[in-house]
């Protein structure tokens, strides 16, 4: 066989190609993913990671992003705001992570905001429900993202669901019961203030701050029949809520008063809970019946299947966006730059299975994600465990927003 | 602040009963935990700082049990059994070997347990929470009493920390085992020097120590979340408790679980964002005024 002296040049080339391309092989692309893995909320952190790793796991089978395997690092910042600012830094400075994925609780996703507006990376808030994170042009950060449900959306979502029951049951006497953080504050006062917007002769007669991770709620709950409510409103989640429903089902406390709990609707909440009380009003944070698509079940049956049976959170379908999200961005920026990404991640639409519409946007003026799925339903006790889920209108939604947001001062 | 929200609920017979209630059934559980802290400390003079581990661990197991057999008193039961053959063989294989040791050795290897306990329950009952759920028998509507609130498992889990508090306060009273553990808890050498086996002496102290802390475990776990390190917040309150009591004082334990239960159920309603800090206060200031504690220098 005779070769030609193109064909040995081109193939001496590709001979010292070779090395780059075994590098970029070798080179991954590092993400560090940070979260709360132990303790009473750790399934915020293990349900985040679970989504996280099941859209990796299919980046990197069909080839990569921009043809370099992704590597995510897992940092536990334990829930501490200061632990969870440490652990970003040393993600960058130590680990080498082009891109942070922060997965944490309000409580750190401040305090990573911090160190993103410092080292200039790509980082996308997956977990955070705070409005302020994004909404407050002073915590902006022109590389920050969040891919989460937004406190404000919720708020608006459940102060007109709210409404048209306390209407319907005649309901004006209402108390409260947040964990004692920003997520708690922020939610509850955004809730009351639509709540109040929709039915203005709603009286707030008790409000209650119970700790994050508090083991017994008996003085809360005693202290809510006290003030004799007519509805409760309540933000406590994951196993702190577990614990409030079984202590409150002790003192009847949801024959009592109609509950509304936007975060009753999660499965590993929903399936934990022994003696589920029906009739609670609860907004949909992750249910395969919402929206009723082939997709968000697919979605649903691949998550159960790639971790362990276990059932997708909140946190989950919010983990997933946020891995579309920068894979799409930094497709399009064709780097993992934080300037460049972010640029490109900027009023992007990506097609997720958690969307009435089938689609997301990050929406350009204040990084944060629209379009999502959000509605309010009724728990029953056995399976599906919400019905009746009415999907909320994004026209009032941003309309509402627009409105909030001028009389807080952001725009 | 709203003092008038907690005249107004002093003076009222419902909210004066619901609060006490309620105010009772997390002191009582507290004075479990936190008898075991204090007869442990009476006695051999350490603090044990894995005493949390020990509820954390009685709750997973009586959690265990009664997926199994459907039976909470049996689950109840395997929390505290299982705690004292736990609390017995700590105490042998590691707390033997620093006796007398600088107290920072021995803060060392009950962190170490600590650390080593969570992360063993993340690997067997996996790092989400778990709920019991309540047994059948005790799915009942609550009782009313003077329009107060009442529910009757409620009722149960104070009886059954009375009696247990009321047996062992009887029990170092009145037998002579107990004797034998306020005499060691006075003068350990003079018992020893009697022929009595300090060793297993001590053994002892540490397995009903890690039985009431178990059972507290297992008694809380139809209503309270299960989570690994569920065990840091209740030892803090413990150790609250154990202070404000006096250091080695069962009947003080008993009285300052049920003040700072009374605390945080009044307190919430008067001191709403202060209900926390109140409990802090109240030590100082019992500690200002008694540095030993309300029973302080009555040793077990």
């Amino acid at each position: 066989m005779i070769v030609g002296r193109r064909a040995l040049l081109g193939g001496a080339a590709g001979a010292l190609a070779m090395p780059f391309v075994a590098r970029a092989q070798a080179n991954p692309i590092k993400i560090g993913v940070q979260s709360i893995f132990s303790g009473p909320i750790a399934l915020l952190g293990t349900s985040s990671k679970a989504a996280v790793q099941m859209e990796i796991d299919r980046i990197n089978a069909s080839g990569g992003l921009l043809g370099r395997q992704i590597q995510p690092i897992y940092r536990d910042s334990k829930g501490q705001p200061q632990e969870a600012a440490r652990v970003a830094r040393e993600l960058v400075n130590s680990d080498g992570c082009e891109i942070l994925l922060n997965a944490e609780a309000s409580s750190g996703a401040f305090a990573v905001q911090e160190v993103v507006r410092d080292l200039g990376v790509l980082c996308v808030h997956s977990n955070s429900e705070t409005s302020s994170l994004t909404a407050d042009p002073k915590m902006r950060v022109a590389t920050a993202f969040r891919s989460a449900r937004q406190g404000v959306h919720d708020a608006i979502v459940g102060g007109s669901h709210s409404a048209k029951v306390a209407d319907a049951k005649k309901l004006t006497k209402w108390a409260t019961a947040a964990p004692d953080y920003a997520y708690g504050r922020d939610t509850t006062a955004q809730f009351i203030e639509f709540l109040k917007h929709f039915k203005p002769d709603v009286e707030i007669v008790s409000q209650s701050w119970p700790k994050l991770g508090q083991p017994d709620f008996t003085e809360v709950i005693t202290k809510i029949l006290q003030a004799k409510p007519q509805a409760l409103y309540t933000p406590i989640y994951a196993g702190d809520l577990s614990a409030f429903i079984n202590q409150g089902n002790v003192y009847a406390l949801f024959s009592a008063m109609t509950v509304f709990c936007p975060p009753m609707g999660d499965l590993p909440v929903l399936t934990a809970v022994k003696s589920l009380p029906a009739g609670i009003q609860s907004a949909n944070r992750y249910l395969p019946t919402f929206p009723d698509t082939t997709d968000n079940r697919a979605w649903y049956e691949a998550y159960r299947k790639a971790n362990n049976n276990d059932y997708p959170t909140n946190w989950s379908w919010e983990n997933a966006c946020a891995m579309k999200f920068i894979e799409a961005a930094v497709k399009k920026a064709g780097s993992t730059d934080g300037k460049k990404a972010a640029d490109a991640m900027r009023g992007i639409t990506i097609e997720v299975p958690f969307s009435t519409t089938g689609k997301v946007t990050m929406r350009a003026e204040d990084n944060t994600m629209v379009d999502y799925a959000i509605g309010w339903g009724t728990t029953v006790p056995q399976a599906p465990f919400v019905t009746g889920i009415e999907a909320a209108d994004w026209g009032q939604i941003l309309e509402l927003e627009k409105e909030w947001k001028k009389s807080n001062g952001y725009s | 602040m709203d003092l008038t929200a907690l005249a107004d609920c002093v003076t009222t017979a419902s909210c004066l009963v619901t609060q006490t209630t309620s105010g009772l059934i997390v002191g009582m559980l507290l004075f479990l935990v936190a008898a075991g802290l204090t007869l442990i400390f009476g006695v051999l003079k350490i603090v044990n700082f894995a005493h949390g581990t020990f509820y954390m661990l009685g709750a997973y197991l009586a959690f265990t049990v009664f997926q199994i057999t459907d039976s909470y008193t049996l689950g109840v039961l395997a929390g505290g059994v299982g705690m004292a053959i736990f609390g017995a063989v700590f105490e042998r294989v590691l707390i033997a070997r620093v006796y007398g040791a600088n107290v920072l050795m021995q803060l060392l290897i009950c962190y170490a347990v600590v650390l080593i306990c969570d992360d063993l329950v993340k690997i067997i009952w996996g790092a989400d929470f778990k709920a019991m759920g309540m047994p059948p028998e005790f799915q009942v509507p609550p009782l009313f009493i003077a329009g107060g609130v009442v529910p009757p498992f409620y009722i149960l889990l104070i009886t059954v920390a009375l009696v247990i508090g009321g047996g062992l306060g009887l029990t170092l009273a009145l037998t002579r085992i107990g004797k034998i553990i306020r005499a060691a808890a006075h003068n350990p050498s003079m018992v020893s020097a009697l022929g009595i086996n300090t060793t297993l002496l001590y053994s002892l102290v540490f397995a009903v120590g890690g039985a009431l802390a178990g059972l507290a475990g297992g008694l809380a776990a139809p209503v309270r979340s299960l989570t690994p390190g569920m065990g840091f917040s209740i030892l803090i309150e413990s150790f609250i408790v154990t202070v404000i009591g006096g250091m080695g004082s069962i009947a003080g334990a008993l009285i300052a679980a049920i003040v700072l239960g009374l605390i945080r159920s009044f307190g919430t309603i008067g001191f709403p964002l202060f209900t926390e800090g109140l409990m802090f206060i109240v030590m100082i200031i019992i500690l200002v005024v008694k540095p030993s504690g309300l029973f302080g220098k009555e040793i077990v």
